[in-house]
């Protein structure tokens, strides 16, 4: 697709370009400078991506500039022409066009014209070629006459043609155009008489050609606004006859035909023009691009300070006089697609395709950019890909997977499954998962009766899936109420809402124990309850640790007394777990995961109060078993931190206090709770007092290691 | 092995200068290293670092440039406005030029070596002709606004780039006229609030001029079109210096936050041939500013106000995995500062302009002077009544007289004419005679009577050398006496067979006439005066070999000396161990422990006598900077803890560290 960049003003300072414009812009030997000549005096070099110019040369006041300055990429030098016939040749180094090279020639000339790769040729008005160096060995010889007397050339373009030089240059004569072909290996010159064919009374106001193998393709802008072209064939049969070629119509009403100002046309590349000149009659100047092949239009910009109809187009950038000033456009073109070539329509997305889930697979690269940008992908993807295509003889089985997924029974998806798991190092492994799951999701959803649960629970287990991968798993699963999966969700999922976290804890709560029994929950965090004989003589040892200080002796007030009256029976009322250990098992897995207060604490509100005494009962019960080993942790192979219970029973009674303090049945809990805190407050203080004197200890032994000035010791050498 | 009363002393406060620049020799792997009070040091690279030569500074003498031109020769210019060429051989300054310039700030010497360049305070870079014995003022280039603190050579040697306050400038040589301008951004983190110094620039050999600057930038700039290519802002605070390698493959840049950059001209993709400079590794080995870096082809060497030399090698460059490609961290001059007197236990401490001399036990008398020369070497006797030093100029001898508890200084005056400057100092055990090593590669003899002095002999050096003698050593019986010059050689009577590592010290041995050498390659050598050869234990621990652990100590031996009562054993001692061998135990192998901390737990004879090797090591002390024998069962120890060092620098750039 074929775009316009934004545009950027190579020169502020006014040139003297006249109404007139410029006298050309050309291409230095370097790729980035270009050499502009005003309609004056002055030469001026420029660097496009600096946007500054690097030189600037004049000629003498009198003298006046009468052909573009063009570079002779051969040895680097500059070459303009002043006065008709005197012409000049400098390089950077020089300073003062007075002072350079001059050579006076015996006819008026042309223009120089130079490309890469040859010498510059002189055209003279009388139509004659030279080459420069011939030229120069004989600057006075004499030079025929090619074209007829009123007759002026109006255009020429120099070509490179199987690495031949081929001239083209365009002249008219009371409104009859005629093309001359000059082969410079043969030096044959070709006339060709140009014909409107049916519209004959428009003008032509610009031309511009591309060439391919046989033909040059000359294109013209006639003032009727519509784009004119014309082969010319490289290689005539009968060079000596005069001949006519016709015009065809390219595309109709470019530009508007009746514009003040002149308009211009420039080949871009073998599809693409660019036009330069005002869409309607009355609207600003305008510089578009075309697209040939479809007739579209690509991108247009408005220039509303006008320009002077000159517009040329060197490597990617575009140059014209937008108001006094030379502007650039850098242009670019990409491979063009069908899609793009359609044009500036809107392209909205068809509702009726199914847009499939795309999976950004971090592990491999994307395979369609890397081919873009490196035309050779790296080689060790490539012996990965053939690993897999001896792995894989016929269709691989991450797209069976995806189509089974799509239509076949819950069985037949499990097998399918199971058999790509086996197969797991493939590259796309993620991005498959991902189908996958979203596949059956969809599906789960479409078909209510439809519920993969194994399959589910063994894609969770790939530790590939996260929640935002697909947030409609858990959705599924609390409608469903499948606390298994849902205890898997909060083991594996990194990043589960404060919400659905909340919503699961609800479901845990809330689910009767006979349906709990059911269900295979996974018992890693729970500690085994079943030895409660040792637990009673736990529960002893709690007191003893209760009694690190001695309550009565604390000045407390009169409820603290006697919230102590009866602590044994109490106590063991409580050590009893509360939930079954199943529940524990769910419970456990919400204290893991991860949450952020400020987002939990309103949901927690939501909870019934007899779920969150429940809660809080087995926190307290926690709280008790982990304060009964002196490391304040619980057995088991993955069980809640002491750290994870205190923050959710702060959690709990932040949220519902009010509601919690109300209730009859929690009050003896909430009593518990707080005698529970209070004699731990107390162990601390004095834990805080014991460490208070190892200190000291730790100063004394850096006061060893910091002697003074002097000293003397003994040295023992063994 | 033995108990000793260590007299542990910290008192001697002693602070290195900051470290101003840093010029490498790539012909002889030498690195140039100049202090902010005006010293210049050497060091041998190959020589495992060793400091091998210096040059004491002067205070009118703030050296800001450094560098090596026409191969071995050694420039510095400073800010009196002197350039100053140093003699090498001799140890002593050659000549003194004045640039009349004003203060100079920067100096580069021609890719060919053969001219000199210097930016001068009032704006004028000036080429200097280096010719055999002298340089020669060539011309002046364009006269700029402002001093010219920075500038590199194009290694075609046609153009050069000055880097000034808000600009770069690059010159024609041929012309001497300024081709391009280039301004540097003021900006300082989004503000312009201050004037930009461009501290250093380097010219590439593709026109690319890199600078760094006060505002925290490394950019990068086509000398072509004057244009700013790149910009890399990689500090909050200045960024001082920089180094490029010979091969323009990488280059190193110095922050005043004390972090060492190092940027690499990297493919951008593998395989690709378009290469870009790219910020590879951060090394942070400094606290304070780094003001100067070099670039040798394994390493990255830098520099600065904390006073460490840091030498970093690049893994990447080195072939070898050996000890060189450990991390070296230099602080304390490679020769001794310390001397003592161990019949009055008396300690004698060399600072750059004064000395203190202290009694064990109680404070005693501090001398300073108000010389602005630093003071080269100090010695005093052994009976605790002569006090030598020397500065570059000038020789003093001062007799201290002993009432009871008070000590009177008094100066010998009229020092003989040849006693003008001396490299090292040294009396005898009998403090009867003075033997002073001049810079003219003569020794002297001085006998010393009562308060008076007798000049005895001169050894004028062998004909047609002019080295200088760094290193003496007197046998106690007073026959004999060792002198070792800045290369590998050690001279008696006779030379001594050479080696190719300097010696960094040596002793004769009493009774035995044995010469024990430490070279800085770690070796140490036993060679009999009497016999003429190498005792036969030398030869034994040549054969046998170092334990390696001893060999990749990485300071050198800067003391050795002799217990009175036991000839077996050898007292020697680095920055950071204190050593006894004893020639009588069996040598370890790579395989026993070298250093073992823990005193033998009762363990049965057979076992410690199977364990037991000949070198006993203590690590308790460190950084030590001198161990003696004051008697048989005495020990003196001086330490100078790094703590106390950084403690007096002047404070770093305040970073903002997280939660602070």
């Amino acid at each position: 697709m074929a775009s316009l960049e934004e545009e950027f003003t190579l020169s502020s300072v006014v040139l003297s370009a006249g109404s007139e414009g410029l006298l050309g812009v050309e291409q230095s030997s370097k790729a980035d400078q270009f050499l502009v000549t005003d309609n004056g005096r002055t030469v001026i070099l420029y660097k496009v991506s600096d946007q500054k110019p690097l030189g600037s040369w004049s000629v003498k006041q009198g003298q006046i500039i009468t052909c573009p300055a063009v570079c002779n990429f051969q040895t680097g030098e500059y070459i303009v022409v002043h006065d008709n016939k005197v012409l000049r040749i400098w390089n950077n180094e020089d300073v003062n066009l007075d002072k350079v090279f001059k050579a006076t020639l015996s006819a008026e000339v042309c223009r120089i014209l130079s490309v890469q790769g040859t010498e510059p040729l002189v055209l003279f008005k009388e139509g004659a070629v030279r080459g420069l160096e011939a030229l120069l060995a004989e600057p006075q010889q004499k030079i025929e006459t090619v074209i007829s007397d009123e007759e002026v050339i109006k255009w020429t373009k120099f070509f490179i043609v199987f690495r031949h030089p081929v001239l083209i240059f365009i002249t008219e004569k009371h409104g009859n155009y005629f093309a001359y072909v000059q082969m410079f290996n043969s030096r044959v010159l070709s006339k060709y008489t140009l014909l409107f064919g049916q519209d004959e009374n428009s003008v032509i106001e610009s031309f511009t050609a591309s060439v391919d193998r046989k033909f040059i393709a000359l294109m013209s802008l006639s003032s009727d606004g519509c784009i004119y072209e014309t082969l010319i064939p490289i290689r005539p049969t009968d060079p000596e006859k005069n001949r006519s070629l016709v015009r065809s119509l390219l595309f109709k009403a470019v530009v508007s035909g009746n514009t003040q100002h002149g308009v211009a046309l420039t080949v871009l590349d073998q599809d693409h023009v660019a036009v330069l000149g005002s869409p309607l009659a009355a609207s600003k100047e305008c510089l578009s691009i075309w697209n040939i092949k479809f007739q579209t239009l690509h991108t247009s910009k408005e220039l509303p300070q006008g320009t002077s109809g000159q517009l040329w187009y060197y490597g990617e950038n575009l140059f014209m006089l937008h108001g006094r000033s030379l502007t650039v456009i850098p242009y670019k073109c990409e491979v063009s697609s069908l899609a793009g070539a359609l044009g500036k329509l809107k392209h909205s997305q068809d509702p009726g395709t199914h847009v499939t889930p795309h999976f950004v697979n971090w592990e491999t690269p994307q395979e369609c950019g890397l081919e873009a940008q490196n035309s050779e992908p790296s080689r060790r993807i490539l012996r990965r890909r053939k690993i897999e295509v001896s792995l894989q003889p016929e269709v691989p089985p991450s797209k069976q997977l995806l189509s089974t997924v799509m239509k076949d029974s819950e069985k037949h998806i499990e097998v399918e499954l199971r058999k790509f798991l086996a197969i797991k190092q493939t590259p796309d492994f993620h991005t498959v998962i991902g189908d996958t799951v979203t596949g059956l999701l969809e599906r789960c959803k479409a078909e209510p009766s439809f519920y993969p649960r194994n399959c589910l629970m063994q894609l969770t287990q790939t530790h590939v899936l996260s929640y935002s991968l697909c947030p409609d798993l858990m959705e599924i699963a609390l409608q469903k109420k499948d606390v298994q999966l849902l205890q898997l969700c909060l083991q594996h999922f990194p990043d589960i809402p404060e919400l659905v976290t909340c919503a699961c804890l609800k479901i845990f709560l809330s689910i009767a124990d006979d349906s709990l029994q059911e269900t295979d929950v996974n018992m890693e965090s729970v500690f085994d309850c079943s030895n409660s004989v040792h637990d009673e003589k736990m529960e002893e040892q709690t007191e003893i640790l209760q009694n690190g200080f001695n309550p009565e002796e604390d000045k407390c007030n009169k409820c603290d007394q006697e919230l102590n009256e009866k602590p044994q029976a109490k106590t063991k009322e409580t050590t009893s777990c509360p939930v079954i250990p199943k529940r524990a098992a769910l419970l456990n897995a919400i204290l893991h995961s991860a949450y952020s207060e400020t987002f939990l604490l309103p949901h927690l509100k939501d909870i019934p109060a007899q779920h969150i005494t429940l809660f809080l009962k087995y926190l307290y019960f926690l709280y008790l078993k982990c304060s009964e080993n002196a490391t304040l942790t619980l057995p088991g192979i993955h069980p809640p931190t002491l750290n994870q219970i205190m923050d959710w029973i702060c959690l709990l009674l932040d949220a519902n206090f009010t509601v919690v303090v109300m209730m009859p049945e929690a009050k003896r809990l909430l009593i518990n709770l707080y005698r529970l805190v209070k004699s731990q407050i107390s162990v601390y203080s004095e834990l805080n007092k014991i460490e208070v004197s190892f200190r000291e200890l730790q100063k004394l032994n850096q006061e060893k290691n910091n002697r003074g000035l002097y000293s003397i010791e003994v040295l023992e050498l063994f | 092995m033995g108990e000793f009363k260590v007299h542990r002393v910290r008192f001697f406060n002693y602070v290195p200068s900051a470290i101003r620049c840093v010029a490498y020799n790539n012909h002889s792997n030498r690195l140039a290293v100049s202090r902010t009070d005006g010293t210049v040091e050497i060091y041998n690279l190959s020589a495992n670092y060793f400091q091998e030569k210096f040059f004491p500074g002067h205070e009118s003498r703030a050296t800001e440039a450094l560098c090596w031109a026409e191969g071995q020769r050694l420039f510095s210019a400073g800010l009196n406005g002197e350039i100053i060429e140093y003699d090498l051989q001799a140890l002593k300054i050659k000549y003194a030029m004045d640039a009349f310039g004003g203060p100079i700030w920067s100096m580069a010497a021609s890719p060919s070596g053969s001219q000199l360049l210097i930016g001068c305070e009032d704006g004028s870079v000036k080429l200097f002709q280096i010719t055999p014995d002298k340089i020669q003022f060539e011309r002046n280039f364009d006269r700029q606004k402002s001093r010219i603190l920075s500038l590199s050579w194009h290694p075609s040697g046609t153009h050069i780039a000055a880097g000034s306050i808000d600009y770069i400038s690059v010159f024609d040589v041929k012309s001497g006229s300024a081709v391009r301008k280039m301004i540097v951004d003021r900006q300082y983190m989004g503000v312009s609030k201050r004037k930009c110094i461009v501290w250093g620039v380097a010219f590439l050999s593709d026109g690319t001029i890199i600078s760094v600057d006060s505002a925290g930038k490394v950019q990068f700039w086509d000398s072509a079109t004057g244009t700013l290519v790149k910009s890399h802002l990689i500090a909050n605070a200045d960024v001082q210096s920089i180094a490029v390698a010979n091969q323009e493959d990488s280059f190193v840049v110095g922050t005043a936050e004390g972090t060492v950059f190092h940027f690499q001209l990297v493919p951008v993709t593998s395989n690709s041939s378009e290469k870009q400079w790219v910020r590879t590794k951060p090394f942070q080995h400094h606290t304070h500013d780094v003001r100067t870096v070099a670039h040798s082809p394994t390493s990255l060497i830098s520099g600065g106000t904390d006073t460490h030399l840091v030498i970093r090698p690049l893994m990447e460059k080195l072939e070898v995995k050996n000890y060189d490609a450990a991390l070296r961290k230099i602080t304390f001059p490679h020769r001794r500062l310390i001397s003592c007197s161990r019949k009055r236990q008396l300690l004698l401490f060399q600072f750059a302009h004064h000395l203190e001399l202290w009694r064990l036990g109680s404070t005693v008398a501090t001398g300073k002077m108000g010389d602005p020369e630093n003071i080269i070497c100090s010695c005093i006797s052994p009976c605790g009544s002569w006090i030598a030093y020397s500065t570059a100029s000038r020789f003093f001898l001062y007799r201290l007289n002993y009432e009871h508890d008070n000590i009177s200084l008094k100066r010998v005056s009229k020092m003989p004419a040849f006693l003008r400057s001396a490299l090292q100092i040294l009396f005898s055990e009998d403090s009867t005679k003075l033997f002073v090593a001049s810079n003219q590669g003569t020794l002297h003899i001085v006998q010393l009577s009562g308060g008076s002095f007798k000049h005895l002999h001169a050894f004028q050096p062998q004909s047609g050398t002019v080295e200088a003698m760094c290193l003496l050593a007197v046998s106690p019986d007073g026959n004999w006496l060792a002198a070792s010059g800045t290369s590998a050689g050690v001279h008696l009577h006779c030379t001594v067979p050479a080696y190719n590592f300097p010696v960094t010290a040596m002793a004769i041995a009493p009774n035995t006439n044995n010469l024990v050498i430490a070279h800085s390659d770690q070796q140490v050598f036993e060679y009999s005066i009497p016999d003429k050869h190498y005792t036969d234990w030398s030869r034994t621990v040549q054969k046998h070999g170092f334990h390696h652990l001893w060999l990749q100590r990485d300071t050198p031996i800067t003391h050795i000396s002799f217990h009175p009562k036991r000839p077996m054993h050898i007292l020697l001692h680095d920055a950071y161990m204190f050593c006894i061998i004893d020639k009588s135990l069996p040598l370890p192998n790579d395989k026993t422990l070298l250093y073992n901390p823990f005193p033998p737990t009762n363990e049965s004879d057979v076992v410690q006598r199977r364990t037991a090797h000949a070198f006993k090591i203590s690590k308790i002390y460190k950084p030590l900077l001198f161990m003696d024998l004051l008697d048989e069962r005495t020990l003196v120890a001086v330490e100078r803890p790094l703590d106390d060092i950084i403690a007096q620098l002047p404070p770093p750039i305040k970073k903002k560290k997280f939660g602070t």
